[in-house]
């Protein structure tokens, strides 16, 4: 049960409040009409999916209803920073390129 | 029966109190204070089950959590019976009804013991694998066998009477542990004025100071906890939890406590009380105070009743007046376990000898035992237990522990008990429940919490630190860390002084030689809940299972219940010699949640009957029930299905549903449809961009019914929205579709297009609307509103605003059902008199309430959509016939646009909503039915669609049906065949999916 | 005004039915024990506008400022004048509630001093309803409920959160220091009237008219 500090309500809060909205980050192109296929197919179906360091879109769903971003550690589910739409994240995986040594090496075996 | 191992003195127990409890149908005597093991113990019960796989009888070997044997099925009545119990944590109550969970068909005459007798051989590791697996169809056969003489208990049958329910917690410091540590820890959080909350999975909080020789400030150890207790008991900010285990620590501490409020009182709560509560904890930070596990040492016939671990003597001796035997034999590996012989001789009862492990031993504990003439075999170990249901001589002999030798012949000594203490394992079992993995101390010979992500801090014996007075300052130590993170000012405190004894260090003895090998040596249990033995593991390494998660797999070491809190150091270093590696080397087996078993209903808590998912009601739901409506579950709504008569089935009630609405004029409650009040200058252009079709030229008054797709253009949601003025709609929604567009909107609106000045709330709950449908509906709605009905003054797709039945409503003339229609919205608070009225004023009309199912033949008869039925996330307006209701010339790409110009969506032969009308008249397609071209082709065929929609229409006089079919647009007339599952077809022709009035005359008259 | 469409919507007299209407609270009232934990009342019928709007902008702050009285409280803030209240739902949101049948003049009254802005104000008033808790074990049955934090060090007087509450979402107000009220949606407004009774159970619930 991840604990996420919500932006606008400026409070942690259990994640039950909220839902994930995927990947965060990916603008709807300005003119889909102009995309090639592949343009579009890799803005409609294709998502990252790291081990480690992913930026996140979550809505406060029970509470303020606003969407917003979480940067997250897919391995330890360590939060690093929320932040709001149109903010861009601090803490990135060039920025933050020291591993999290410890559930690496919980990792089984 | 008398309690033949009750010491005349001594204990926690309360005299005054006997309690009559019964055990395998034989009733028995303990005393308050007692647990269920304690009193099986002084009662002389040496037999509590069998064991799981070879089916050997089994007596109690521990004194808490890491009982492996006796598991017990508690409760005298199917509703009350609770599997899983360990003996050794129930509090004996008045009238406690407990049995064994294996044996068949008694514990003591156990047919299925033949197998444990004629040799393990039969039942090897990776017995299930190997035997019952092939032939397969035998399986079957096995498993009925395997269930009865194997599994932990059954499940109960009835209802459980008690009611569980969840507390949320919040909390600076978690103290996991009422021992010594864990108490320390909670004084100095307390004291700092955190919020604390203390957990212990015990009766009484104190943990080992319960049973201690040890002296605190010169007084008996349970003095100071007492003292200590009621200190936080007059703390505001501090909750104390007895009886409360935390079996999970889960992601950004948030941990889940298991609290057994009145397990102790009897088999149901007493009136008004919850049973349990599962706490859900958020705490900022934890102060693990876990404690420590004694390991026991792995001997031959280590599992025969009266071989028990060294503290669990002491504990039953001095906590519960009990003394499980008459005649000790200790074997130890260290200097603690010392007092377990001193605890003995004091209860006046008969030390035979120690065998202690190290060649020289000489602690304080030692020199004490040494003092009071008892014999100390010095390099030594008990190699062998000898009895059948009891223990009646232990075999000691030397041993070369490094070498893994015997080195003597064996001296059988005359006893009937064998206590044993290998050291100590610390339960790090909550510290690595998130993948923080233990590490080996070779110092101490165990592991210990490794690093974590969490927030916590270790304390005590769980950390490797075992003298009493360096557990008091590790655990005051932590609670001053704990609540100084949380923002608290530290604390100082005087800690009791304790009587320091030397105590010299322990020896490794992970499993005790044997003059056989291990593999013809009678059995070495390790793991006695799983019938894991040493040869088990042994084999297991030398047929390739390397790695500690595949050993523990495939012998079952550390399974289920037990969650290796006994065997797992043992097996796993057992399985490091084998292999010729070092423990670190081999490293440890994950621990996962939960530690300890937890009961349904803790986990379900008041989330079961009534309140097992919320039931959301329209504000017309009790006229409703008063009409004798069945009702259907639309998403989380109760949605009348139909109004029947006395007398009718469900065909017949919707029957004459349907044929009032075409004759004369129904009355639906469309309450539950979504509804979204959008205002903002740009609020036309944001409808523009999320609906298919073109809302740029709507007039204020208009109405106009819209389809969303995603955009992969696919259709998700559709419905009717109103201009209400230039900068305000009102859109409705799919009943189920409502929060999920609500969200749709938002999404769209705060991340894609936050320039976009528009504002949504959802009006859902504000208004209910009532549909009036049918010819006579103008004259209806005419005797009950000032709004002027006129043809022209109020034409198709529009709205009013006026009094219905004397209330304001907002009257919008659409059409679901193809007849002429008005949808009366009123504040929710008023539509209960608003009906009353219309269905006063109606009686003439033949008024006719009717639900969901005749709206739904009456929209399929017109070949209206219902998203989710007809549409399934794979259909777009085009395949639903509908490319009216796309602006294919809107000039912003709005959502779904793109994606329905993808290649795929643009080829022929996609599946196409069409209807069908079965050849036989009467026979109704099943919804969901594929369908195929040729029937008589060879199976599988190949399907070319599938049935959505399918009904009896009473005013056509036959059946129908709306379905996806390939290319299905331009096969007009063709034959479609329904291949059903009993093996007859239903044939059908393709037609138009509008039924009834293709031209819309009757809706717009 | 003509760019939004607002009209009156509760009759000046009609029979009217609450979100609770149907569990005859009036007839449970006194009934209770004296002693109970809980004490619950619907506060019904009253008027609810949800506003949203440009918080930072004193335009707009000011407008609602002039018309309620009260100032647009910051996130989480709950302002409360007589039986008037204003609370903070989201960034751009907040809600009104004013006494039963003044909400459309206060609409009208907001309307015409946000002339020309960008904002919006619906009556909601028929699809909520304020359920009140009183009494020394509320704190208790809202632990129960929610997996938000209701110590006061938390959640003091005059904070309002959204937040999940048993199976579904409600508003939790803290009006008084063992005074409670839920802002609960119609359609479950039954749904957690059945939590309600059957959490308190053991402490004992009393309803009050």
């Amino acid at each position: 049960m991840l604990n996420i500090f919500c932006p606008h309500c400026g409070e942690q809060r259990s994640e039950e409040e909220f839902h994930t909205a995927g990947q965060a980050h990916i603008p709807r192109p300005l003119d889909p009409s102009t995309c090639t296929d592949e343009e579009w197919g890799e803005y409609l179906f294709f998502r990252d999916n790291p081990r480690g360091l992913h930026h996140e879109l979550w809505i406060h769903a029970a509470g303020c209803r606003q969407y917003f971003n979480v940067t997250r550690d897919t391995l330890s589910y360590e939060i690093f920073e929320t932040y709001k739409i149109g903010e861009k994240p601090s803490v990135t995986a060039k920025a933050k390129s020291a591993p999290l040594t410890s559930r690496t090496a919980g990792a089984k075996a | 029966m008398s309690q033949i191992n009750r010491l005349s003195r001594g204990g926690r127990i309360d005299r005054s109190q006997p309690l009559s409890f019964s055990f395998n149908g034989q009733t028995y005597q303990g005393y308050a204070g007692d647990t269920l093991a304690a009193a099986l113990l002084a009662n002389g019960v040496d037999v509590v089950g069998r064991s799981f796989k070879y089916s050997r009888p089994r007596g109690i070997v521990a004194a808490g959590c890491e009982e492996p044997n006796a598991v017990l099925q508690i409760g005298s009545t199917e509703a009350a019976t609770i599997p899983n119990v360990r003996a050794t944590q129930q509090a004996l109550y008045a009238g406690l009804t407990a049995s064994s969970v294996n044996g068949w068909p008694s514990v003591n005459t156990d047919l299925m013991g033949i197998l444990g007798k004629v040799g393990g051989g039969m039942m090897p590791p990776g017995f299930y694998y190997k035997t019952f697996m092939y032939p397969q169809n035998l399986w079957l056969t096995y498993e009925k066998y395997i269930r009865k003489a194997a599994g932990l208990g059954r499940a109960p049958k009835e209802n459980d009477p008690d009611s569980y329910d969840y507390m949320n917690q919040h909390c600076d410091v978690l103290v996991v542990g009422g021992g010594a540590a864990g108490l320390a820890a909670a004084l100095a959080a307390g004291r700092s004025g955190a919020r604390v909350i203390l957990a212990d999975e015990q009766e009484e909080f104190g943990g080992h100071l319960l049973d201690s020789r040890e002296t605190l400030d010169g007084k008996p150890a349970s003095e100071w906890v007492a003292k200590v207790l009621a200190e936080l008991a007059g703390m505001a900010e501090v909750t104390l939890l007895p009886r409360a285990t935390v079996h999970g620590y889960h992601d950004h501490n948030f941990l889940t406590i298991h609290e057994r409020r009145t397990d102790h009182l009897g088999e149901t709560a007493p009136l008004g009380q919850v049973r349990q509560r599962l706490h859900r904890v958020r705490a900022t930070r934890v102060v693990l105070a876990t404690g420590a596990h004694e390991r026991p040492l792995v001997y031959s016939n280590n599992d025969v009743p009266g071989n028990m671990l060294a503290g669990a003597v002491s504990t039953y001796v001095r906590r519960y007046g009990v003394a499980p035997g008459k005649r000790l034999v200790l074997s130890t590996t260290n200097d603690y376990a010392y007092r377990v012989a001193l605890d003995w001789l004091e209860a006046g009862l008969q030390v035979v000898a120690i065998a202690d492990a190290r060649p020289n031993p000489k602690g304080a504990w030692v020199e004490e035992a040494r003092a009071k003439g008892v014999r100390i075999m010095t390099g030594s170990a008990v190699i062998e237990a000898r009895g059948s249901k009891r223990v009646s001589a232990a075999c000691v002999a030397r041993i070369d522990a490094k070498a893994h030798k015997v080195t003597s012949s064996g001296d059988w000594l005359d006893c009937d008990l064998v206590a044993s203490s290998g050291g100590y394992s610390p339960v790090v079992h909550l510290a690595s429940h998130l993948g923080g993995r233990p590490v080996w101390r070779e110092d101490i010979l165990a592991f210990v919490p490794g690093e974590g992500f969490q927030q916590r801090v270790c304390a005590g014996a769980v950390n490797g630190v075992f003298a009493l007075g360096d557990v008091l300052t590790d655990g005051f130590e932590a609670g001053v860390k704990a609540a100084t993170e949380t923002g608290f000012k530290p604390v100082s405190g005087e800690l009791p002084k304790v009587f320091g004894r030397h105590e010299e260090p322990s020896i490794a003895l992970f499993q005790v030689p044997h003059d056989k090998s291990t593999a013809r040596a009678p059995k070495q249990f390790v793991d006695q809940q799983n019938d894991v033995t040493a040869a088990g593991i042994e084999l297991a390494t030398r047929e390739g299972f390397e790695s500690v998660e595949h050993v523990k797999r495939y012998t079952a070491l550390g399974f289920g219940t037990d969650q290796g809190k006994l065997g797992n150091i043992n097996g796993l270093a057992i399985a490091a010699r084998s292999m010729g590696i070092s423990i670190t080397q081999m490293g440890t087996t994950m621990f996962r949640p939960n530690y300890t078993p937890v009961s349904f209903g803790a986990v379900a808590g008041r989330n079961c009957g009534a309140l097992f998912d919320p039931v959301r009601y329209t504000a017309l739901h009790s006229w409703h029930l008063k009409n004798g409506a069945e009702f259907e579950d639309v998403g989380q709504w109760k949605r009348p299905w139909y109004f029947p008569k006395r007398g009718e089935d469900m065909h017949a009630a919707v029957g004459r549903e349907c044929k009032a609405v075409r004759d004369s004029v129904g009355i639906l409650d469309a309450s539950t449809l979504g509804k979204i009040d959008i205002q903002g200058p740009d609020a036309r252009e944001f409808l523009n961009r999320v609906y298919t079709n073109a809302w740029t030229k709507l007039d204020v008054g208009k109405a106009r019914y819209g389809l969303m797709c995603k955009e992969d253009g696919m259709v998700f949601d559709d419905g009717v929205t109103a201009c209400l003025a230039d900068n305000h709609f009102v859109m409705t929604t799919t009943t189920g579709g409502a929060a999920r567009v609500m969200q749709w909107l938002e999404i769209y609106q705060q991340t894609e297009w936050p320039e976009l000045k528009v504002y949504f709330t959802s009006v859902t709950d504000h208004w209910a609307t009532m549909t009036l449908s049918g010819p006579n509906s103008r004259k209806l709605l005419a005797e009950v509103t000032d709004i002027d009905l006129g043809k022209d003054a109020f034409p198709f797709m529009t709205w009013k605003e006026g009094l219905v039945g004397g209330v304001p409503a907002r009257v919008f003339r659409i059409s679901f059902t193809g007849e002429l229609s008005y949808e009366v919205n009123v504040q929710a608070d008023y539509a209960m008199g608003v009906l009353e009225k219309i269905v006063a004023a109606g009686k003439k009309y033949n008024l006719t309430p009717y639900g969901t199912e005749t709206m739904h033949v009456l929209r399929a008869e017109k070949g209206f959509i219902i998203v989710g039925q007809e549409t399934d996330g794979s259909v777009t307006p085009d395949d639903l016939n509908m490319g009216w209701c796309v602006g294919r010339t809107k000039p912003f790409s709005w959502i779904g646009w793109r994606g329905m110009n993808r290649q795929d969506c643009m080829r022929e032969n996609r599946k196409q909503l069409v209807g069908l009308k079965p050849v036989n008249p009467d026979k109704v397609l099943p919804e969901g039915a594929q369908l195929v071209f040729d029937p008589k082709q060879p199976v599988p065929m190949s399907m070319v669609g599938h049935v959505t929609s399918s009904y009896f229409s009473t005013s056509m006089g036959y059946s129908f049906a709306l379905a996806l079919v390939k290319g299905g647009l331009k096969r007009m007339g063709e034959r479609v065949f329904a291949p059903l599952a009993d093996g007859t077809l239903i044939e059908a022709e393709i037609v138009s999916s509008v039924f009834l009035d293709p031209k819309g005359d009757r809706q717009n008259i | 005004m003509s760019t939004v469409n607002v009209y009156k919507q509760r009759p000046d007299a009609a029979h009217a039915e609450s979100p609770l209407f149907h569990a005859g609270l009036h007839e449970l009232a006194g009934k209770g024990k004296s002693t109970a934990g809980v004490v619950l009342r619907e506060k019904k019928l009253l008027g609810h506008l949800t506003l949203r709007g440009d918080g930072h902008d004193a335009a707009f702050a000011g407008a609602v400022h002039k018309i309620t009285g009260l100032e647009l409280p910051g996130a989480l803030g709950l302002v409360v004048k007589g039986e008037t209240s204003l609370q903070w739902l989201g960034p751009d949101e907040w809600l009104l509630i004013v006494p039963g049948g003044t909400e459309f003049a206060i609409e009208q009254k907001l309307r015409e001093a946000l002339v020309g802005q960008h904002y919006q104000a619906v009556n909601v008033s028929g699809g909520q309803t304020i359920v009140e808790l009183s009494g020394p074990k509320v704190r208790e049955l809202l632990m129960k409920s929610t997996s938000y934090d209701v110590h006061p060090r938390n959640f003091p007087v005059g904070k309002a959160v959204g937040t999940v509450f048993a199976k579904s979402q409600l508003v939790i107000r803290h009006t008084g220091e063992d005074t409670w009220e839920l802002v609960v949606r119609r359609s479950f407004a039954d749904y957690i009237w059945l939590w309600l009774q059957d959490a308190s159970a053991e402490y004992g619930l009393a309803i009050e008219a």
